[in-house]
């Protein structure tokens, strides 16, 4: 077992009992609610007769089923289901005293864009949310764990969870990554390598200079896929960077009390000498702008790389699967990526729906058109992100070069409002997920790639290497900019 | 409130049929689709259950495992089954099917807990293991499938195989306290006293 890691410490500092089950109770604190999977909970709850046991840790927003666009959000929603839910949502918390950022808040958005930036979510913390997604808080180096919606009721009602300890893996990233390659890329790099099943029964601590140089939205990116490769929660340790993030937002103390936190901070992480169930050790220079070609997250392939022949796997069951791929993607093994044509463009999401994604999409549009054939999209992943993006001028970019610019919401990455793919359209996507139909169409068929590679994407309406088309490139200039980023 | 740690939760084996559901890493958005979440209660998912794999794309139904299988109620799938989001809509879903229980390679976490969260267990065995016992239930559809929490086996035919549920899963079963709320809700003053020690609580 591993032992004086962050994981270690933080669950020590959480843990309030054995349980007679053989788990461990732990204390949540941060609880964050979102209209799917809490109703079902508070009628369970309100079914025993029981109360919200701690609303001052419990923050709720609403993201999964919100329209994106500026008339879709006038109340009630034309959605009779969405507005339902939302409704649901708005009531529960009202009567439990649970702060709701909605509409009128101006910092509604998806729970896991909302919470970091508020500065809800801090160092040492266990953050808990029924969305699978909670790894992102990782990146504050707490532990966040997604949980099901009878976990939500225990919450609730306790403030605590029961959970089993993990083993620890270490991932040391050496290196750096080179131009056009961003924390997305490292993570579907790292899930490409351990496998879309590596982590179960695993937390990742990532760390190394690769992570240590990552800004805090590049972190929660990184940590934000750990369940993607079967990891529940994902963590990197705090440092200057992560305090420097947390500085000045809404819901950190300032002055003296920030310094005490922050000795708290200092002291729940990894010892020097701490020790881990496993380390692996991947090297960030190696790795280029990734994409997948497959139905899973772990089907993925650098720009240049081959996608593999179904008879490369030596298991039988990987075998099938990448065939089954290859089908549904309509792909030949042994082609690359490169040039395989796309109808959708879409950014956003709890991975990439940051200010820094946006900017970085914008400086690949800038001076540039999405293809004519190309439907793009740009979802802010929270109100506060597409405020400054607008403060910024960003959105002009992006409704400049042909793309829709819209309101805070989950959107098109699991499709439970208007913003679906149709038929077997194709889908370049700064998701998490390309299973298939998650983004709305059984047929469609969605390529997972970063930010960046989705705007290069959409200007040239098949995916493309995007560091053809860096900033200020002109096109001609594209193989000698890919030679030296090789 | 109830007292959820009676004798009647207890849950020592199921069985039923079995439903071969084969292949690697089905996520959730398989199992239970994304669209038919929009509803604020669990009641009606049974009939969603692999929606769209169930289904040719003109609709009509196929020769999904569920649509073959129908009266079973153990279903025995392959690795990392359950990946993908935390919905417990799709253990909901599966139980509301009529599915007692599961048998796997591996289960995802989130979809593990949430199985108990349900009462449902999980058992989990080799690969070789899970395909024989796949195809036995291809060649006998009506033969019975019995996972014991208690001996941690399966029984089918003349066979008994062994099987790992994990001790807080087995635990929570077998005393019938699956239902962890009022376990951890008759600690409230422990969690008060933890809450009180983490620095981030006091300074709100």
């Amino acid at each position: 077992m591993s032992e004086n890691t962050l994981y270690d410490n933080v669950w020590e500092r959480h843990k309030v009992d054995d349980l007679p089950n053989g788990q461990d109770q732990l204390f949540v604190g941060l609880h964050l609610i979102h209209e799917v999977t809490s109703p079902q909970a508070f009628s369970m709850l309100g079914e025993r007769d029981l109360e919200v046991a701690y609303p001052d840790r419990t923050f709720a927003t609403t993201d999964h089923i919100v329209p994106t666009t500026e008339s879709g959000r006038e109340r009630p929603l034309d959605d009779e289901e969405a507005e339902d839910m939302l409704s649901a949502l708005e009531r529960n918390t009202s009567e439990a005293g649970i702060t709701f950022f909605g509409f009128d808040s101006g910092r509604q958005g998806i729970t896991h864009v909302v919470a970091p930036e508020l500065g809800l979510t801090q160092p040492g913390m266990v953050v808990a949310c029924g969305d699978s997604h909670t790894a992102t808080h990782g990146a504050f180096g707490s532990i966040g764990i997604g949980i099901g919606t009878s976990q939500i009721r225990d919450v609730l009602a306790t403030g605590c969870i029961a959970a089993d300890k993990q083993a620890v893996r270490r991932i040391q990233l050496e290196g750096r990554l080179g131009e056009g390659v961003y924390a997305k890329d490292l993570i579907m790099t790292i899930i490409r390598e351990l496998g879309v099943d590596g982590g179960v029964g695993h937390v990742y601590e990532y760390g190394g200079p690769a992570i240590e140089e990552l800004d805090m939205e590049g972190r929660m990116a990184v940590c934000n896929m750990s369940i993607e490769g079967g990891a529940r929660a994902g963590y990197v340790n705090p440092d200057e960077t992560t305090y420097e993030y947390l500085r000045g937002r809404e819901y950190v103390p300032e002055g003296e009390a920030f310094e005490d936190l922050k000795q708290y901070w200092e002291s729940i992480k990894s010892d020097a000498d701490a020790e881990y169930d496993d380390v692996v050790t991947l090297d960030a220079d190696d790795i280029e702008p990734m994409v997948t070609w497959g139905i899973n997250p772990g089907q993925a392939v650098g720009i240049s790389e081959p996608v593999p022949e179904p008879s490369s796997y030596e298991d039988e069951a990987q075998r099938e699967m990448a065939e089954r791929a290859l089908s549904h993607m309509d792909l030949e093994a042994g082609q690359t990526m490169d040039g395989y044509e796309i109808d959708v463009a879409f950014i956003g999401t709890c991975t990439n729906g940051r200010v820094s994604d946006f900017e970085t999409a914008a400086s690949i549009l800038e001076g540039r058109q999405v293809d004519e054939d190309v439907r793009a999209l740009a979802v802010p992943g929270s109100e506060t992100v597409r405020q400054a993006c607008e403060e910024r001028g960003i959105d002009q970019t992006f409704i400049e070069a042909g793309f829709e610019w819209r309101r805070a919401g989950c959107s098109m990455c699991l499709a439970m409002n208007n913003d679906s793919l149709v038929g077997d359209e194709v889908c370049a996507s700064s998701s998490n997920r390309n299973f298939i139909g998650r983004q709305g169409s059984k047929a469609g068929r969605t390529v997972l790639m970063s930010p960046a590679m989705v705007a290069a994407a959409a200007v040239e309406g098949a995916v493309t290497d995007v560091r053809r088309q860096a900033p200020g490139t002109p096109p001609e200039a594209a193989d000698d900019v890919q030679e030296v980023a090789d | 409130m109830s007292d959820v740690t009676s004798e009647s939760l207890e849950i020592r084996t199921v069985a039923g049929s079995g439903i071969p559901i084969r292949g690697d890493d089905i996520d959730t958005d398989q199992i239970l689709p994304a669209r038919f979440m929009k509803e604020t209660s669990f009641e009606d998912l049974g009939q969603y259950l692999f929606y769209d794999a169930r289904r040719d794309d003109d609709g009509e139904l196929n020769d999904h495992p569920l649509n073959v299988y129908t009266d079973g109620s153990i279903a025995v799938v392959n690795d990392n089954f359950g990946c993908g989001s935390s919905r417990e809509h799709a253990p909901q879903a599966m139980q509301r099917w009529g599915i007692d229980g599961v048998i796997g390679e591996s289960f995802a976490e989130i979809f593990k807990d949430n199985c108990k969260s349900l009462g449902m267990p999980a058992a989990t065995a080799d690969r070789e293991t899970i395909k024989t016992l796949q195809d036995w239930i291809e060649a006998n559809p009506d033969g019975e499938v019995t996972i014991d929490v208690e001996a941690e086996t399966v029984r089918y035919g003349a066979h008994t195989i062994d099987v790992e549920i994990d001790r807080g899963m087995r635990q929570a079963l077998l005393q019938g306290i699956w239902d962890t709320t009022s376990l951890m809700y008759a600690n409230r003053d422990a969690v008060d006293a933890v809450a009180a020690d983490l620095p981030y609580t006091t300074l709100d």
